[in-house]
């Protein structure tokens, strides 16, 4: 009896399930009249909520830019926290529209998982952190030491490859959060602390004494981390993408959000005109309207000012642009043109 | 004393002596000690050490904790104002204590989930204390859906019309119960699953757009913290304890299809880890259910708790029926009662007596296992700690949240003990 009533619920809602799939991912949005966008359960500086329950961070930015973009309004967006085990599949089973969650992009996770990256929207690496009386100033003088490491990422092979190559030994400590691997460190339990820098320096800031710990000059991973989507709906990849490359672009040509009202009447650089929709009708290619990217500018600044404000140098984080600087000036973002 | 010899010889004293004191080492505080705490050299060292263990531990603890800071608005602040001493940042708590026990619900709303856990303890007293008015328990089954109605909102008609259905399965086995007494077990549960099947939706409808009441509507992704522990852990305690006599029951029956059924459920459950069904709850479902809020993500949570719970309980259940006497049964018989009749005047008021404490304990283990809904993403107490500390404000803060979630749960747990020892005493489980 129970069985049966089961299986005709799971008959009849993939029945459901399958009717609502039918739908473009955009048309599904605008029908809901909210994004569902699959964020951090909490990483400083990149997406928690406050005390108002309010999300906020630089992942999230991207996400109120993107329903900005789409449904006109940044805040409806609905965010669902995810763990690092629980985001794919979240993904790949429709629960989320978009995952901007601090997901480093792989080979891997873009082929086997059939997911497309539509960019990256923070490069980082792997780094180590040390106790500043310990006189190391290099990840090579290593040698032996205690290293607190969250399981179950890719920052532990990254760890064992480093050091097999340099023909070094370490012994690890195995943590689970980042809020544990910070009490063993500071408790000294281990000598290094190794993950993601942009978390090291988040860490370190909330040290009681950060000018103890100094983070090694050595980077020995590539993370590129960036917004997600599932394989199959172009359309939707497309408008993830060019959101993302509109804020990117922005930055480049010197829009911001200050100056966009006076942007958008118009301007003598077309690239400017086309990215506002004053030329082109680039908005109605995507399937929205023309407006879109200078809503999504207008939602949370350009990718320089989402930065400054979420993990930037005037922000506890703290963090340097380094890679994440436009490619005039020495970085890696690179937005490909608005023609 | 007599007066014979009061004249007659001199020296013999002829008042009594004032009773004098025990001697020190046999009275009060020092008697206790000697016994309790010094009696031998081995009790003396274990004293000591004690001692020492407790004296270090409040001398480490003890100015942490009484050297608290409550008004701070950051770590930092905190720091500032302890100015290197040692000392607790409690400030967290008084700056996000609302979202450890609320998670994100909406603040002007907080009365809803307050006035449920009153009416809880409302609804709770006469199915605890058979002192109260049988007629009470009325209140107790309206509880769920008065329950369901404060936390969510929405439309009234939605909780009232799901209700109609149980009235529409009594009234299904009633009018059967003429004509058969199998056929009514099926109308009985056949009844409620038409009724929300083809009924209840467009009553729900019909009397929603003629009188549209109700409360303003408030979407589970706004539920975290406390709050989420106790709907879980709630209506998985509530729910599983019927389950799990009905799975006693049927793994005990001798019916050939439902008790390998009954076997194959509790075997399967309890073989398997929570965490694992959770993730299960979280990740595969997705693929069977239609996306968005319909089927959503606690009362997927709140099913598979309360299986697995169920699946415990079943055996802790069993485990009381095993240890009651053939000859109870056979009584039973002997009345004339029927199998439902015996069950519920004989078998069961014994077997559950001797299960309490293991009943208990489940609903404690259970209780607890909530905080494992972490792992799936809900912003449980433990989950929200995650958050808080993702803050840039509170990054680094660690074990003031730690302390304060413990409390909380203590409380609840704690009061559970006590209310079984409570029940013990008062049915004398042990046959003393």
């Amino acid at each position: 009896m129970n069985k049966s009533v089961f299986l005709g619920t799971l008959a009849a809602t993939a029945l459901v399930a399958g009717l609502a799939q039918a739908q473009t991912t955009l048309e599904t949005v605008k029908n809901r009249g909210e994004l569902v966008c699959g964020s951090n359960t909490g990483q400083a500086g990149f997406g928690a909520p406050d005390a108002n329950g309010v999300w906020q961070g630089f992942d999230v930015g991207f996400c109120r830019a993107l329903a900005a973009a789409v449904l006109s309004d940044p805040n409806a967006v609905t965010f669902v926290p995810l763990t690092s085990q629980t985001r794919f599949s979240a993904l790949a089973s429709g629960e989320i529209d978009v995952l901007s969650r601090n997901t480093t992009w792989t080979f891997t996770r873009d082929v086997d998982l059939n997911f497309t990256f539509v960019g990256t929207n923070y490069y980082d690496g792997q780094g180590f952190m040390v106790n500043r009386e310990l006189g190391v100033s290099s990840a090579l003088e290593l040698d032996g030491a205690t290293v607190c490491i969250e399981t179950g990422t890719t920052t532990e092979l990254n760890l064992a490859d480093y050091f097999r190559v340099n023909g070094m030994s370490y012994e690890p400590v195995p943590v689970d959060t980042a809020a544990e691997a910070q009490q063993q460190y500071l408790a000294g339990a281990c000598d290094v602390y190794t993950t993601d820098i942009s978390a090291l320096a988040s860490s370190r800031a909330a040290f009681a004494e950060p000018g103890d710990h100094v983070i090694l000059p050595e980077v020995v991973s590539k993370e590129p981390l960036g917004p997600v989507v599932r394989h199959g709906d172009d359309n939707w990849a497309d408008i993830v993408q060019w959101t993302l490359f509109a804020l990117i672009a922005a930055e480049e040509l010197g829009i911001t959000s200050a100056n966009l009202e006076e942007l958008k009447a118009g301007s003598n650089n077309p690239e400017i005109n086309r990215i506002l929709g004053n030329d082109g009708g680039f908005g109605e290619m995507l399937g929205l309207d023309n407006e879109w990217a200078a809503r999504a500018i207008a939602a949370v600044g350009n990718y320089g000012e989402l930065f400054s404000t979420t993990i930037g140098d005037q922000t506890p984080i703290g963090l340097a642009r380094g890679l994440n600087a436009q490619w005039t000036q020495g970085g890696l973002l690179y937005a490909p043109p608005f023609r | 004393m007599s007066d014979t010899h009061a004249n007659t010889v001199a020296y013999v004293r002829n008042e009594m002596l004032p009773p004098s004191d025990a001697p020190r080492s046999q009275t009060g505080a020092v008697k206790w000690m000697l016994e309790n705490l010094f009696s031998g050299w081995a009790n003396t060292a274990m004293t000591l050490i004690s001692l020492l263990v407790i004296w270090w531990a409040l001398s480490s603890v003890g100015p942490w904790l009484l050297n608290s800071v409550w008004t701070a608005g950051s770590l930092a602040e905190c720091r500032a104002i302890l100015d290197g001493a040692t000392g607790a940042c409690f400030s967290v708590i008084t700056n996000r204590w609302h979202q450890l026990l609320f998670g994100f619900y909406p603040p002007h709303l907080y009365w809803r989930p307050v006035l449920t856990l009153v009416l809880l303890f409302v609804a709770l007293a006469p199915v605890l204390f058979p002192a109260l008015p049988r007629k009470l328990l009325v209140l107790s089954a309206l509880y769920p859906f008065v329950g369901y109605h404060l936390l969510w909102g929405g439309s009234v008609w939605f909780p009232i019309s799901v209700a109609l259905g149980f009235v529409a399965g009594f009234v299904a086995y009633k009018l059967l119960l003429k004509v058969n007494n199998l056929l009514a077990i099926f109308g009985a549960i056949l009844g409620p699953v038409l009724w929300w099947m083809f009924v209840a939706g467009q009553i729900d409808s019909a009397l929603s757009s003629a009188l549209p009441l109700g409360l303003e509507f408030v979407r589970s992704d706004r539920f975290g913290g406390f709050l989420i522990s106790l709907i879980i852990g709630i209506s998985g305690i509530s729910l599983s304890l019927p389950i799990g006599i009905l799975l006693a029951l049927g793994r005990q029956s001798d019916m050939v299809f439902l008790k390998p059924v009954c076997v194959l459920v509790i075997e399967f459950i309890r073989g398997v880890p929570l965490i694992t069904l959770l993730f299960n709850d979280s990740l595969l479902l997705n693929y069977f259910l239609p996306p968005g809020p319909a089927f959503d993500l606690i009362l997927r949570v709140i099913i598979m708790v309360t299986l697995f719970a169920s699946a415990y309980m079943a055996e802790v259940i069993r485990g009381g029926l095993a240890a009651l006497p053939k000859g109870q049964y056979e009584a039973a018989d002997a009345l004339g009662l029927d199998y439902w009749k015996a069950q519920r005047l004989i078998i069961m008021p014994q077997a559950l007596k001797i299960s309490i404490p293991g009943i208990v304990n489940t609903f404690i283990g259970l209780f607890k296992d909530t905080t494992l809904v972490v792992f799936i993403g809900l912003l449980d107490p433990i989950g929200l700690s995650n958050a808080i500390r993702a803050d840039t404000n509170w990054n680094g803060i660690y074990w003031e949240l730690f302390i304060f979630i413990g409390a909380l749960f203590f409380i609840f747990c704690f009061g559970m003990s006590r209310y079984s020892m409570y029940l013990e005493r008062k049915l004398k489980t042990d046959h003393r």
